[in-house]
């Protein structure tokens, strides 16, 4: 097996691995019960599986410039994506008062609207 | 199936869609979404249409893709105003719908 | 690109057509924006597999992006009443039959004519490729947005201006609740709105050549306009200065028009030694022309929250939003 062989297949690898992180977030967000645990299942487990599945394409690269690229584009969503599930929770705790035990439908969706 | 008949024919069925909603819901801003899905079902036959030169040039037609990304940028202007016009005649009537489909007792 | 079908296309297809109807039917009117917004995101990535990515770019920022965020403020200032539809918003009824069999109609007069084009055209591609070193660009799109067809772009930033003309005239309305200070929207305000600038000038420059150019540099930009609005609501009324970028796209493209008509050539038609420089110039000027409508038009003209009972001074408080102001409350 040549070295290209062993990247690729790595490459694979870790792909399939930030799906399944994907996957599991996914489930997460249509089965958790309330509000916050929700936000947990999303941003941990995309943060992590998109980290992965660019890790992977990483070393599917063909310069130095494409990975810095892939890098930016994860630590960006990243920033964002908790920016965001940090809002999302705010506003949750505003409009309840106190901690919410049941999610109102769906509103967590709504952190997607960004680029 | 080629790509092109694939996703012209989801550009159709968008279009209908579109049109039914835009022409049947009472809520103005059901309206206005309706008219969104009609626009991107054009958008994608247009699209569709011009990948349709895979294999005699060397890229899709970039002639409809111009089109296209003039269109989005209007309708997106134009669903500005129209969301615009809405509130207004909310402000003013308290109903989101149009005279001829308010009935008595709903909003 | 060598475009094959693959199931992934065929999930797509079905996703969009199940999001598309979603985004139409849903009872609540909430959801159906927020299936609009994945719809436009999903979108993006149909026009990618279509070989599109020109397109993409600006489905990303203005598909999914503005028109949820427009269509979100809207929902939110009709109120609990104002959003409110029938539970069954498209269901058929008799009056309604009509208006199924003529969509279905049309979708059937479509279908028909689709299938009986032919697999293969050349269109315009050949035409488009083959004058693209007289164009002063690279990019095909580019070159059909600028050059070739410059005259539909001087009427589409045209039809922009008339847009937030359209809002401008409209009676202003009260502000929403200013969103409370809070220190993590400075941040990401700090970090979003300098990289926005980057970015956009960066598709401002690469659209020569690559996917890219003034409109989705100005997608971008007017992203990170709404952005700032929502953390720190800004005042874009039609004050001197605003009412001057908005008319600054136009008025280059079409002193630009007007000039190559005198010189020669004719109305929009550029020298080819030339092309590329005056393309660069009525870009950049139409990419801060039409971000500053497209968040011009998120914005309208409102009256700020305060407006009611303080005179004239609450003006100028509205201009430093955010900023604490202890002892002003009554």
């Amino acid at each position: 097996m040549s070295g290209d062989d062993v990247r690729g297949a790595l490459s694979l690898l870790l792909i399939a691995a930030g799906m399944l992180f994907f996957l599991a977030g996914s489930v997460g967000v249509l089965r958790l019960p309330d509000l916050l645990s929700r936000l947990h299942a999303l941003t941990k487990a995309d943060n992590l599986g998109l980290g992965l599945v660019v890790l992977g394409l990483m070393l599917q690269a063909d310069d130095a410039f494409e990975v810095l690229r892939l890098l930016l584009v994860w630590l960006l969503v990243l920033f964002a994506s908790s920016v965001a599930c940090y809002l999302v929770a705010r506003s949750a705790l505003r409009a309840h008062g106190d901690a919410p035990t049941a999610a109102p439908e769906g509103p967590d969706e709504d952190t997607r609207d960004g680029r | 199936m080629s790509l092109a008949l694939l996703y012209g024919l989801a550009g159709i069925a968008l279009v209908a869609m579109g049109l039914y909603a835009a022409l049947a819901a009472r809520h103005v801003l059901r309206r206005l979404l309706g008219l969104n899905v009609l626009g991107s079902g054009v958008f994608m036959m247009l699209v569709a249409l011009a990948s349709r030169t895979t294999g005699i040039a060397t890229r899709p037609d970039p002639v409809p893709h111009a089109m296209v990304l003039t269109g989005i940028v209007v309708a997106v202007s134009a669903t500005a105003l129209g969301l615009a016009l809405l509130r207004r005649m909310h402000a003013h009537d308290g109903s989101p719908r149009l005279p001829e489909d308010r009935d008595a007792g709903s909003p | 690109m060598a475009a094959e079908v693959q199931v992934f296309d065929a999930v797509l297809v079905v996703l969009l057509l199940w999001l598309g109807w979603r985004a139409l039917a849903s009872a609540d009117l909430f959801k159906a924006v927020v299936q609009f917004i994945v719809f436009g995101l999903l979108l993006s990535l149909a026009w990618v597999r279509l070989g599109a990515p020109d397109v993409a770019l600006a489905e990303a920022a203005i598909g999914a992006g503005l028109a949820g965020a427009l269509l979100l403020d809207t929902l939110a200032r009709l109120g609990r009443s104002g959003a409110a539809d029938e539970a069954r918003p498209l269901g058929l009824t008799p009056a309604r039959t009509g208006i199924a069999l003529a969509a279905l109609g049309l979708a059937a007069l479509l279908v028909a004519s689709a299938l009986a084009l032919p697999e293969r055209w050349p269109g315009l591609a050949e035409p488009a490729l083959q004058q693209l070193r007289a164009s002063g660009v690279s990019n095909p799109v580019t070159a059909t947005l600028l050059n070739y067809r410059a005259w539909d772009t001087l009427l589409e930033v045209g039809v922009l201006m008339l847009a937030v003309l359209g809002v401008w005239i409209l009676e202003a309305e009260p502000a929403l609740p200013r969103p409370a200070p809070d220190p993590m929207l400075g941040l990401l305000l700090r970090v979003l709105l300098p990289l926005t600038v980057i970015v956009a000038g960066y598709l401002l420059w690469v659209g020569a050549h690559a996917p890219g150019g003034a409109f989705q540099g100005a997608a971008l930009l007017a992203a990170g306009g709404v952005l700032w609005h929502l953390a720190r609501p800004l005042s874009l009324g039609p004050s001197p200065v605003v009412r001057a970028v908005v008319v600054l796209g136009f008025a280059v493209f079409l002193a630009v028009g007007v000039a190559t008509a005198v010189l020669g050539g004719g109305l929009l038609t550029f020298p080819p030694e030339h092309a590329g420089a005056i393309i660069l110039v009525i870009e950049a000027a139409a990419m801060l022309s039409i971000a500053l409508i497209m968040v011009a038009l998120f914005v309208g003209r409102e009256r700020a929250p305060s407006d009611a009972g303080i005179p004239d001074s609450a003006a100028d408080a509205s201009a430093v939003p955010g900023a604490p102001n202890p002892g002003a409350a009554p």
